[in-house]
């Protein structure tokens, strides 16, 4: 299957996501429209379960995420988390000092039953 | 209004921006840009400018939002005013203060207040607790919004959150919201 790309923007995050299982989400995540940005990632997702890695990582390194953006972020974790025959595992990272990203990261650990890495940069 | 009173004003109240029209994606991202590097020229803590551009940007999509939220009926000139809004950005020696103003339908208008009303009614803890529990129960409105906007701009503004709710005439109020974050 294809790698999915897409380039960041002011309002939206970098994706690369390949069919070796190592997905990356990066930088920040505020359009008005999130769901319209999501949905390529969430099909991505749904297809590479048909075949997935026996490992799969995520990376989420984000600066800020908007509300509208928290749900579909939600999403990709539900999906990842529906995939049967692979490790996922959540790398969260945040900048130091940066409490709330840190407790974005918590509540969705609380949420997704997946293990979640916390990791502390010094700059996203 | 004469220019200079109203210059006066803004620098009395230390504005950093203000706006008043009719809100685009557009506009959105060039107001986030010069928000974001006349902080970069202060020297506030990075939580405060991480706090303040993130409360931003939810009040700011919110206005972006809800001006769809009534279909307007009536003369052109007339749907052009009530789609319009305001929006200020200040910074005083303790805090930044958002404050934007829109029109809503007086069928809203309980909604909303109900609301905010809650949310104020919430200790530090419950306002955590509430997140997470609209985060997990998977509503999404059509735009995106999924009524988490206020939750986290007062989580992050750790104040309360102060509105005032203006009739304008039978069928539309003014509303504004003050949002408070504080820089220590």
């Amino acid at each position: 299957m294809d790698d999915l790309k897409i380039e960041g923007s002011a309002k939206t995050p970098t994706v690369e996501f390949n069919s070796k299982g190592d997905l990356h989400l990066k930088g920040r995540s505020i359009p008005e429209n999130s769901i319209e940005f999501y949905k390529p990632l969430i099909d991505w997702i749904g297809n590479y379960s048909q075949n997935s890695n026996s490992d799969t990582v995520l990376n989420v390194q984000l600066e800020y995420f908007n509300t509208s953006s928290s749900k579909c972020i939600l999403d990709v974790f539900k999906k990842l988390e529906a995939i049967s025959g692979s490790n996922v595992n959540i790398k969260w990272h945040y900048e130091e000092d940066d409490e709330d990203m840190l407790e974005a990261g918590e509540d969705y650990e609380a949420i997704i039953d997946l293990p979640f890495e916390m990791i502390e940069v010094e700059e996203i | 209004m004469d220019t200079f009173d109203l210059y006066s004003l803004m620098e009395r109240d230390h504005v950093l921006l203000a706006f008043k029209g009719s809100i685009t994606s557009d506009l959105l991202t060039s107001v986030l840009q010069i928000m974001e590097s006349k902080m970069d020229d202060l020297n506030d803590a990075p939580k405060t400018k991480r706090r303040v551009f993130n409360v931003l940007v939810e009040c700011l999509q919110n206005l972006y939002h809800h001006i769809d939220d009534f279909q307007i009926e009536g003369e052109p000139m007339e749907v052009a005013l009530k789609k319009s809004a305001i929006f200020s950005i200040s910074r005083t020696e303790e805090s930044y203060n958002i404050i934007t103003g829109n029109f809503i339908h007086q069928t809203n208008v309980g909604s909303v207040t109900d609301k905010i009303d809650f949310i104020n009614s919430l200790s530090k803890d419950e306002l955590k607790q509430h997140y997470k529990k609209m985060l997990s129960n998977g509503e999404m409105s059509e735009k995106g919004g999924g009524g988490l906007g206020f939750i986290d701009i007062a989580k992050k503004s750790g104040e309360k959150l102060i509105y005032k709710i203006r009739e304008i005439d039978p069928n539309y109020s003014f509303f504004t919201l003050t949002v408070k974050i504080s820089k220590n």
